[in-house]
């Protein structure tokens, strides 16, 4: 036996990646519960069917990067993914989507750049967007909440959906989508922005049952939910609370603005703050720290810009929601923003 | 009329610019070749000749005029690199007439049996070698740049190149290198 | 200035940014006094324990030395003396494993304690201010001082500086884990330490004296309360506890507010930082006349069964502390020295503590765990947040493991303190600090590198220009002395009758003398040319002999040799073996180095040429090592003539320009002297005659 010899220092604090991103993983049960209690069984089975594909696609592209599969898998990274993806797709999607998306975002997102901690673009996110392009019809395919259904959808009948198109019982998904009123249900985001192109008001529009108190049926639960989950992540210190606070911030800001200037054909704050995948987006995939600035500046940049591009694209943009094209714009612009926000070294001026 | 009309305008046109370049050869002037210079402060400055030219500078004239860039031997991969990125072409390996062993080395006189025959101060380019004609000779370790062009010259042999040796001030934290010391 | 007052009688000091709060652990140790250990049986006391060099040796291996005589000595302020730290007789001089992290040997000197502990005279200060500013001073560099906190910079450098200090900052922080060891020496020695600050307060008066420390240490602090009391402008400040609050520029930072510039000391902002123990060692020089001899060591660890403070002799070796201390080993063991976040690991326990030890660790892998392995960055940024230098880790880290050195310049790696903090908080196990330090390392070779390579190119293009020189004024010779040759032709016709070797002699020397005249008046007075003008006098000289022995006849030849034995003989006779042994080693050499040359063109050849020389190259070879062998054992003059006469002939055959003029001169025996002497005058007849011809040659082509 020899001493052992190691560099300084020699303890450490025991943090470590995998418990990490399985704090992450944990976070995001507020939000999923309330996706399940609005929507039903479709987003449980989206996300096991998310993580699914991605482990497969992750332990086949290790193994075809010979890389020590096993260490990489305990990462969770990839469940993260997976779970991310799961939540983005609609819940009556069909299963090829998810698992479309989930080996899309392993595979080129994330392997093909290098593995963890090398991919530029939020690999979740990326693949979201790719199945958004590719695939309009069927990354619509939300179900109204529960309670506006016609039919209850059982969980043999969601997952018997997703497989195959149908129920059980022999209904589509369009019908499945089909209100009390018998007009197909869109989300709420796309239901206001059609009502506005059609000359209505926001008030108007918000006569639509979809929209609760402050925003969408559901949907403002869901928010709350991943609410809850960022502020866990932020009390156990696993994400920078720079990057949500300054992207709810400006995001607050954009739209009270705009709610200022013309109150009509702008939503509320509230409404965007509690609408689409805003804090999803704010505490889970903002913060992915890989795709992220890293300086506090950068990160405040970085959050503003999100917030921006969030505004701008679902008011003025062809889709309802912008969570995921905005982040992969802001992925783009991070080497940018480090590179000219890096702070000030102890003993430099401010100029260097 | 006209044709003299406009060979005059021509003339004067022709005049003008003219001197114009001629003022702007004077004026922006470029002293040297930069491209050279440049090139010189990559080398190592060993002048050791191995790359077939007598000394740096003149291996970076070469270079400048489109010689080979993977000659130089004491400055190894990383000064190919440099002189890649600097020319703007493909890096090379090491030319492979060249050894490819590029440890800092120095030259040491062995002192007893040095006779005095000056061969090696003459052959020194860098001047790192004291010593009078039956004197015995020294190497000036801070100037001696581990070119080797004093050890063929020796008619005893007396000259060895020693790579320079590690002290706990230029030590490269190599902490895998550290003789661990059996106990039990 | 004055908000600094302000804020240090509300103790409401500034922050720096970043730093973590690594578990204390300063609980083993900070609730037992300082133990005194019994003598080691011996002490490993490394000759330089300090950022600088090693002061020169006082001693020899076999002296009795008393207690606190200095073993090393020197006027320059960066060689910092040792000191014996105990009565004792010096047994070796050696190398040992130094108390550095690369584990390289480093010369040291090994004592032998004799048990009695006897002092050297001591010479008390009564009144230290009767004493000049430069007395204190020297007696401070005399006692052998260096920082004691862990860079080691010698404190007489420091304390040297003007006064009228802003502030002068005592460094009583102890921020890193497990070491307790200030805090220990401030509740027990107070008084001795505020003695020390007297003196530094003296010497700099600063306007503020300004005693750091961490909030962690109440009994220490209440002491060193207790012991200011009667001073109004020594002020405790305490700090709240943060890692690395006890490096110098947070230190500064935190006391002040102020930041010390990038690559400057902070003397330059009118502070003086000084570490307490350091000032506690102040205080016994100046006083007592006690040099720098012991130290505060905290042992611990959880492989350590009794892990308290103890004072440890310099040069105690770390295995007699944890012995004293009670080892039990575990596997995977490490022994560090200095704190878990700064400290080394040591290779073998012979390491001497030295003047910068202030902790021997031995943690259990439960404690300390082994380092797992290192994944890949996720650029989570926490290092960035704990960096107390506010520097990238993530980035720097990045360029470090692709050597992108500028980048990394342009990053501020050199303003990386190496707290080891990124690293602490980093999830990925990614050992940044090591990357650091390598790329460090690498950057200062590189730039040590640069400046040769400019040196280089200065002297190359110099020898160049002198070598230009050189051949235009030779020139200019070689013109002159045709014009003075065909003048000197006219005019002594007369001699033309003389003998052909006469007048090419007789040219030689107008060549020469002509040569060596301008040679003196020309202006570079190069070693170069001062050596070739000594080998050209020295051929002129040869010259001369040559042709008078052969002009006299041999009886003449004989009467000089004859001389020659007798003087050499005289002056050998006191020295005879000593310089027939040495004589027989450069026989040897010569020989040697002449089969090594010849083995080596032997293989070169062994194609081309014809078998013959590849023959007698073996045969020569085949001689040369037993020769050498006899020549060392027996000194058989025989062979040792027959060899000489083989190196002269060969010389002479080589046409060399080197004559080994000593190579005969120092043989006894004068038989064989002479023999030489022959050859070597026939060789060098040989040489003449051709060189007479050769230059007759040229002239006629001329």
């Amino acid at each position: 036996m020899a001493f052992w010899i190691a560099s300084s220092p020699h303890n450490h604090i025991k943090s470590a990646t995998p418990s990490l991103m399985r704090l992450v993983i944990l976070a995001t049960l507020p939000g999923i519960f309330a996706q399940w209690y609005f929507f039903g069984w479709g987003t449980i089975i989206q996300i096991g069917l998310a993580v699914t594909f991605c482990l497969l696609a992750e332990i086949v592209f290790l193994a075809i990067r010979d890389k020590n599969i096993k260490s990489q898998i305990t990462d969770c990274s990839a469940i993260l993914t997976g779970v991310l993806i799961g939540i983005s797709v609609p819940s009556l999607a069909p299963w090829w989507i998810t698992a479309i998306g989930s080996i899309f975002a392993i595979m080129v997102v994330k392997q093909l750049y290098g593995g963890l901690g090398f991919n530029l673009f939020n690999p979740a996110m990326a693949a979201y967007v790719l199945l958004l392009v590719s695939f309009p019809l069927q990354m619509t395919s939300w179900q109204p909440v529960s309670s506006l259904l016609v039919e209850q959808v059982s969980a043999f009948n969601n997952f018997w959906l997703i497989l195959t198109g149908f129920t059980w019982e022999g209904f589509s998904v369009e019908q499945i989508r089909m209100s009390i009123d018998g007009i197909t249900m869109a989300t709420p985001l796309d239901t206001l922005k059609t009502d506005l192109t059609l000359g209505l008001t926001v008030s108007e529009s918000f006569n639509n049952p979809v929209f609760g108190e402050y925003a969408g049926i559901g949907w403002q639960w869901i928010n709350l939910g991943f609410l809850l989950g960022g502020f866990i992540l932020i009390y156990k210190q696993a994400i920078d609370w720079l990057i949500p606070v300054s992207f709810l911030g400006f995001l607050f800001l954009f739209s009270l603005i705009a709610y200022s200037i013309s109150p009509d054909s702008s939503a509320s704050t509230l409404f965007h703050w509690l609408s689409g995948g805003t804090m999803l987006g704010a505490f889970f995939i903002l913060t992915d720290p890989v795709s992220a600035a890293t300086t506090k500046k950068g990160r405040v940049v970085y959050a503003a810009l999100a917030a921006l591009l969030v505004y701008l694209i679902r008011k003025f943009g062809g889709y309802p929601d912008a969570i995921a094209f905005a982040v992969l714009l802001c992925n783009m612009a991070v080497p940018l923003i480090d590179e000219y926000c890096r702070p000030r070294t102890y003993g430099h001026k401010a100029s260097e | 009329m006209e044709i003299l009309l406009a060979i005059v305008i021509f003339a004067l046109i022709a005049t003008l610019f003219g001197a114009l370049l001629g003022y702007a050869s004077v004026r922006f002037k470029v002293e040297g070749d930069p491209l050279v210079e440049q090139l010189d402060a990559l080398l190592p400055q060993t002048q050791c000749g191995q790359c077939g030219y007598p000394g740096c500078k003149p291996y970076a004239e070469a270079v400048a005029n489109g010689e080979a860039i993977n000659k130089c031997a004491p400055g190894g991969d990383d000064t190919i690199k440099k002189i890649a990125d600097l020319m703007g072409v493909e890096v090379q390996p090491l030319d492979e007439s060249h050894e490819q062993d590029n440890t800092v080395k120095v030259a040491f006189i062995i002192e007893e049996d040095c006779i005095g025959c000056t061969k090696c101060i003459q052959a020194c380019p860098v001047d790192a070698i004291t010593g009078a004609a039956k004197q015995m000779h020294t190497v000036i370790v801070d100037e001696c740049t581990g070119c080797d062009l004093c050890v063929d010259p020796c008619p005893v042999d007396c000259i060895e190149m020693i790579p320079i040796k590690q002290t706990p001030q230029n030590w490269q934290w190599d902490l895998q290198a550290i003789d661990v010391v059996q106990i039990d | 200035m004055e908000s600094v007052l302000e804020r240090i009688n509300k103790n409401h000091f500034w922050k720096f940014f970043g730093g973590i709060h690594p578990p204390q652990q300063k609980f083993l140790t900070n609730d037992k006094p300082i133990k005194v250990l019994p003598l080691p049986s011996e002490l490993i006391i490394p000759l330089k324990q300090h950022i600088g060099s090693a002061a020169e040796l006082l001693v020899e291996v076999g002296d009795f030395v008393l207690k606190g005589q200095a073993l090393t000595g020197s006027d320059k302020p960066m060689m910092v003396p040792i000191h014996a730290p105990t009565s004792g007789t010096v047994t070796a001089l050696g190398m040992t494993t130094s108390a550095h992290p690369s584990g390289m040997k480093e010369p040291c000197l090994v004592l032998k304690p004799d048990g009695n502990d006897t002092w050297r005279t001591r010479h008390i200060t009564e009144n230290f201010r009767s004493l000049t500013k430069s007395q204190l001073v020297e007696k401070i560099a005399n006692a052998g001082i260096a920082g004691m906190g862990g860079a080691g910079f010698p404190t007489s450098i420091k304390v040297d500086t003007n006064s009228g200090l802003n502030f002068l900052i005592i460094n009583a922080v102890e921020c890193e884990p497990y070491i307790s060891a200030d805090d220990l020496l401030m509740r027990e020695h107070s008084a001795a330490i505020i003695d020390g600050v007297e003196i530094l307060d003296f010497m700099l008066e600063p306007a503020l004296i300004l005693i750091g420390i961490e909030d962690n240490k109440p009994q220490a602090i209440a002491a060193l309360k207790a012991a200011c009391k009667n001073h109004d402008n020594i002020k405790i400040c305490v700090l709240p506890t943060k890692y690395p609050t006890g490096g110098e520029k947070q230190l500064i930072k935190a006391l002040t507010g102020q930041e010390v510039p990038s690559g400057v000391l902070p003397v330059s902002l009118g502070m003086v930082v000084q570490n307490i123990a350091t000032v506690f060692a102040i205080g016994e020089a100046i006083i007592n006349d006690i040099p720098l001899l012991r130290r505060v060591v905290t042992v611990t660890g959880q492989a350590i069964a009794k892990p308290q403070n103890v004072w440890s002799l310099l040069g105690t070796p770390v295995a007699h502390l944890l012995n004293c201390c009670g080892f039990n080993k575990t596997p995977q063991q490490r022994v560090i020295m200095g704190g878990p976040l700064m400290g080394f690991t040591l290779s073998t326990l012979q390491v001497p503590v030295v003047k910068t030890t202030n902790c021997i660790l031995a943690p259990t892998t439960a404690e300390i765990s082994p380092a797992s392995k290192e994944v890949e960055c996720i650029r989570c940024g926490q290092c960035a947040e704990v960096c107390p230098s506010q520097l990238l880790p993530q980035e720097l880290q990045w360029h470090a493991k692709a050597k992108n050195y500028p980048q990394l310049e342009k990053l501020n790696l050199a303003d990386c303190i190496e707290c080891g903090a990124c690293a602490y908080v980093c999830p990925s196990q990614i050992p940044l600090v090591q990357y650091y330090r390598v790329a460090k390392a690498e950057l200062r070779a590189n730039k040590e590198q640069e400046l040769k390579a400019d040196k280089a190119k200065l002297r190359f293009e110099a020898r160049n220009l002198r070598l230009e020189k050189d051949k235009l004024a030779r020139e200019a010779k070689h013109q002159q002395a045709i014009a003075a040759r065909k003048s000197a032709a006219s005019t002594t016709s007369g001699q033309a009758s003389n003998s052909a070797v006469a007048a090419a002699l007789a040219r030689v020397k107008a060549k020469k003398a002509q040569q060596s005249a301008p040679s003196s008046v020309n202006l570079d007075v190069d070693v170069k040319t001062r050596a070739a003008a000594a080998i050209d006098r020295a051929k002129a000289k040869k010259l001369a002999q040559a042709n008078t022995d052969q002009s006299a006849q041999a009886t003449e030849a004989k009467k000089a040799s004859a001389t020659n034995i007798t003087t050499t003989s005289t002056s050998e006779v006191p020295s005879t073996s000593a310089a027939e042994i040495k004589k027989a080693k450069t026989v040897a050499a010569v020989a040697k180095a002449k089969a090594k040359k010849l083995a080596k063109s032997a293989e070169t050849k062994a194609t081309g040429l014809d078998a013959v020389e590849i023959n007698n190259d073996a045969i020569e070879l085949e001689k040369a090592p037993e020769a050498t062998d006899e020549n060392v054992l027996s000194a058989a003059e025989a062979k040792k003539l027959k060899l000489a006469s083989a190196v002269a002939k060969a010389k002479a055959k080589q046409k060399q320009q080197v004559t080994s003029s000593t190579t005969p001169s120092t043989i006894t025996d004068a038989d064989k002297k002479q023999k030489i002497a022959a050859a070597i005058k026939k060789a060098k007849a040989k040489k003449l005659n051709s060189q007479a011809a050769a230059e007759k040659n040229k002239q006629e082509s001329d």
